[in-house]
């Protein structure tokens, strides 16, 4: 490993405006529903009316008899399944035999518009044998219940068992034992642009052209190669402006695949623009989770030891499953010192939309359960919540228990930040009644160490282009949907070659122009395609140092740059522009290319057990983060007063796009806290519009303050973390934590609820007539 | 596709669309939203929900807020139509596309026209408004990434500046 790379000029410690913002407040910025549809058709996609069932007949004819219906697809169309973990794709585009979830794709048309596409719809004749159907992990996984997946037993998909450290030790070494049991609901991305794609296939050539709202465009064309059977040479997927994603769209959505399959058939172009509800039905977000929770802890607030059983309810497909249920076992680890963790987890398949990445991924109830019961063992013990923290703290650079390699460690300084500003020490418990204060710490990585699909290539390449025109042309697959991750690859280069920012340019997201990357996911892009652009940058500066030296007769390491000069002595005599340079390095090459590289290595991998990549990164952001509450009592009403934050992101690169994600995923933490929650009734989303999913308005939502903690990774590029996930995680805990301290009553499910508020109070003041203590001191 | 598509009824509607006056057919149920963006071109306009739920498609009618994706086209015969394409003028970004760029009141961009178009109907009948009065006008465009801190920060700077 190489040590991190310094700036060279000195990056502004304002930071600067997203690159492509200008196309984003004047209405320019083409999202995938805004390219140009001249001659597509529209796809609409049948989906299945019950949860689990065999299909019995599925008659498309009178669906093609229609007149301006161009072509129908059904799951016999494509007898390939899709995923995005090359273990575990069990699932077909459009379903073959049998649903397993209402709302499910069966059958697709292609009309000459909407309404003749909903009518062809309606003309396809579908009958279901219906099957018993599980809605909650603990009757898919009855003795009796029906497999969904026959290779499947119990209807788990994933068990994970691991143990690290003496258990039995450390829980005889703690002065305080205490286990709980937290529900959190299921709850959605929810990003603002519906799931769009526009597909076009040209039958002459054989190509395919996808564009699509995807993160991760490489996984899109191995599925679209996989599941057509074409030739990867022959596809394109571009990915144009992306209106959020948060997870969303890393996997590989049934809809894209359907749309190609369309367009192929019809051998042209096929919009297909889900609604709200069908957006929210593709889901792959956040599971309904179980979690039985036990802490040992001394009577200084030292954790023992940790014991962890995590129930996931995953939907009716793996999609990502295997890793949301390793992932929360792993990042018990690597926030604090705990001398042993057992971890049971257990991902359960039910007949609902599949699961899969969102935010904070796999690591967020987890830490709400762990930090919430800390915090009433602390009470328990008379500590201070900040103190217990402290007591607890890892010191970098370290390895956890199940080898997560921790390289920069800047939790304390969260701590001590948010306590500061928050004046937790001057006004804990001097609050006026219905008022409370409560705090959480979070983390995340920086990039998953392995990625999924393991080719041996390295995790990041950035190619640099330098012609004529003295414009260097950043070409990354990296996708920016909207965290601004183009310009962080914008600014890493500028720095790195000391030029004006406005000289580069970054075009992301082309499979034709720009080098493979593996997406936006796990807050990599930062971190690995930050340190690829500077690889690159570095050699391109190279060769115009060298460019400059034959220009002025010197010796290359007597050329000095001061910005976009380069120079020789004192510069009075000999100092070419950067014009001059360039044509300097183009005489006799042409048009300069190169191609930076970034690779985590094997030690960062994570351990040797099973599953032990997953949780591995060569960076961890820490977080902590103070809520302000008021709690109405008599209706149960929550409001957020204030949030102060802060996140270790080793180096803030551009320190006005940190305090943004910071900001987001506090807010994100949030609404998963207050009021988000996907229903269900019998399997009938019932939650799938903003109006009924419900997250916070402007008029709901805190101040929240924002302060950076820089601990200078020693690998991050110019010392940087990510920035976008690790603070979400702290939000839940410590409004529950705040409730806790406003009104005195615990709270054990996701989301606090006004009427959970309110039981919660009323079931206190039974227990209290009935003489039992109450669970929580006010 | 053997018979001519049936003939709906249209009717012609005639209105101003950022300042400039035109003249189109268009059915009776077209919706505004897609009025604009499909007949107009105007693809700054947004939908983000299933009607009425999120704000993205949010245009000025005669100055006032309107969701696009509730309202028909018909109705804004002899009105005055704006979307954030008729903000900037002269080379200038408007106050709030300078303020939402410069403070990163847009993150992924997909809500910025409407909750622009929001804050452009709210700044126009009260120059300075309150945080409080901020925050309820613009509680009916919903923005996944930003948690509204740096939108109040971005209308508040745009409030400072004269239109």
């Amino acid at each position: 490993m190489t040590a991190a790379a310094q700036p060279q000029g000195g990056l502004d410690r304002a930071g600067v405006p997203l690159i492509d913002g200008i196309d984003k407040v004047t209405g320019r910025a083409r999202y995938t529903a805004d390219l140009d549809h001249a001659g597509a058709l529209v796809g609409r996609i049948l989906r299945s009316p019950v949860s689990h069932g065999d299909i019995v007949v599925l008659d498309i004819s009178k669906a093609l008899a229609l007149d301006g219906v161009v072509a129908v697809v059904t799951g016999e169309d494509c007898a390939s399944t899709y995923g995005v973990l090359p273990i575990a794709m069990n699932e077909y585009p459009m379903a073959r035999g049998r649903v397993r979830y209402r709302g499910e794709p069966v059958a697709a048309v292609a009309a000459i518009d909407a309404a003749t596409a909903q009518r062809a719809l309606d003309l396809i004749e579908l009958k279901l044998r219906p099957l018993p159907a599980y809605y909650d992990s603990n009757s898919a996984r009855a003795a009796d219940a029906l497999l969904l997946h026959d290779n499947k037993p119990g209807n788990i998909e994933r068990e994970v068992h691991n143990e690290f450290g003496d258990l039995r030790a450390g829980f005889e070494a703690a002065d305080l034992v205490r286990e709980h049991v937290f529900d959190c609901a299921e709850v959605n991305h929810a990003q603002i642009e519906p799931h769009a794609c526009l597909m076009e296939y040209d039958p002459v050539s054989g190509r395919l052209t996808a564009q699509s709202v995807s993160q991760v465009g490489y996984y899109l064309h191995l599925m679209l190669a996989r599941c057509l059977e074409i030739d990867q040479s022959r596809i394109r997927v571009i990915k144009p402006f992306v209106g959020g994603g948060f997870g969303a769209r890393v996997e590989v959505l049934n809809f894209e695949i359907i749309a190609a399959l369309l367009a192929r058939k019809v051998g042209g172009k096929v919009s297909m623009q889900l609604t709200r509800e069908e957006t929210f039905i593709t889901h792959r977000a956040r599971p309904q989770t179980d979690i039985k929770l036990k802490i040992g802890m001394t009577r200084e607030g030292r954790f023992t030891a940790c014991a962890c059983e995590v129930v996931q309810r995953g939907g009716a497909y793996a999609g990502y499953g295997i890793v949301t249920i390793l992932y929360a076992g792993a990042l018990l680890q690597g926030l604090y010192d705990i001398p042993a963790i057992k971890y049971d987890g257990y991902r359960v398949y039910a007949n609902l939309p599949p699961c899969g990445a969102m935010r904070g991924h796999g690591s967020v109830n987890v830490r709400h359960a762990f930090e919430t019961l800390v915090d009433r063992m602390a009470r328990e013990l008379g500590l201070d919540p900040f103190a217990v923290r402290r007591a607890n703290l890892l010191t970098a650079p370290t390895r956890t228990l199940n080898d997560l390699m921790v390289n920069s460690y800047g939790l304390g300084d969260c701590l001590d930040k948010v306590e500061r500003a928050s004046g937790w020490r001057e006004r804990i418990g001097r609050l006026p009644r219905g008022k409370g204060l409560g705090m959480a710490c979070s983390h995340y990585v920086s990039g998953s160490a392995k990625p999924i699909h393991f080719t041996g290539e390295p995790h990041a390449v950035v190619a640099l282009r330098l012609d004529f025109d003295g414009g260097v042309t950043a070409l990354t697959g990296a996708a920016d949907i909207g965290q601004g991750s183009s310009t962080v690859v914008a600014i890493t280069v500028a720095e790195t070659l000391g030029i004006a920012l406005n000289r580069v340019r970054v075009i992301s997201g082309d499979s034709a122009i720009t080098p493979k990357d593996n997406g936006a996911y796990s807050s990599r892009i930062t971190f690995m395609v930050g340190n690829a652009a500077i690889d690159a940058a570095r050699q391109l500066k190279e060769i115009l140092v060298a460019a400059a030296a034959r220009k002025l007769e010197a010796g290359p390491d007597q050329v000095e740059c001061a910005g976009e000069t380069f120079y020789v002595g004192s510069g009075a005599q000999a100092a070419l522009s950067f014009a001059e340079v360039v044509k300097a390095a183009l005489v006799a090459e042409g048009a300069i290319t190169v191609k930076g590289t970034f690779t985590c290595p094997p030690e960062s991998q994570g351990g040797k057990h099973r599953g032990g990549a997953v949780g591995s990164t060569m960076g961890f952001s820490y977080a902590a983060q103070v809520v302000e509450v008021s709690v109405d009592d008599a209706t149960g009403l929550i409001t957020i007063d204030k949030v102060w934050a802060a996140l270790d992101c080793g180096r803030a690169i551009n320190p006005l796009a940190v305090v943004g994600q910071v900001q987001g995923a506090v807010w994100m933490g949030m609404g998963q806290a207050m009021c988000e929650e996907t229903r269900y009734l019998d399997g009938l989303p019932a939650h799938a519009s903003f109006l009924e999913y419900r997250m916070p308005t402007m008029a709901e939502s805190p101040p929240i303050e924002v302060q950076i903690v820089e601990s200078h990774d020693p690998f991050g590029p110019f010392g940087a973390k990510e920035a976008s996930e690790g603070a979400l995680a702290g939000f839940p805990p410590a409004m529950v934590n705040a409730v806790a301290n406003a009104i005195g009553v615990d709270l054990d499910a996701l989301p606090v609820t006004p009427d959970r508020v309110v039981e919660a109070l009323i079931r206190r003041r039974r227990e209290a007539r009935r003489g039992k203590p109450a669970r929580a001191a006010s | 596709m053997h018979e001519p598509l049936p003939r709906r009824h249209k009717r012609l509607l005639r209105l101003q669309v950022n300042g400039r006056w035109r003249e189109d057919a268009v059915a009776d149920g077209l919706l505004l939203v897609d009025y604009l963006r499909d007949v107009v071109g105007l693809t700054g306009v947004k939908s983000g929900c299933d009607g009425g739920e999120c704000g993205a498609c949010t245009v000025l009618i005669d100055g006032d807020p309107v969701p696009s994706c509730i309202t028909l086209a018909v109705r804004c015969e002899d009105r005055h139509v704006e979307t954030i394409e008729g903000l900037a003028g002269n080379g200038r970004l408007n106050r709030l596309q300078q303020a939402f760029h410069e403070r990163l009141g847009t993150q992924c961009g997909f809500c910025t026209p409407g909750m622009i178009m929001a804050a452009e109907g709210l700044l126009r009948r009260n120059p300075s408004p309150t945080e409080a009065e901020i925050r309820t006008a613009l509680s009916g465009n919903l923005c996944r990434c930003t948690g509204y801190a740096k939108i109040l920060e971005s209308v508040q700077a745009a409030a400072d500046v004269a239109p």
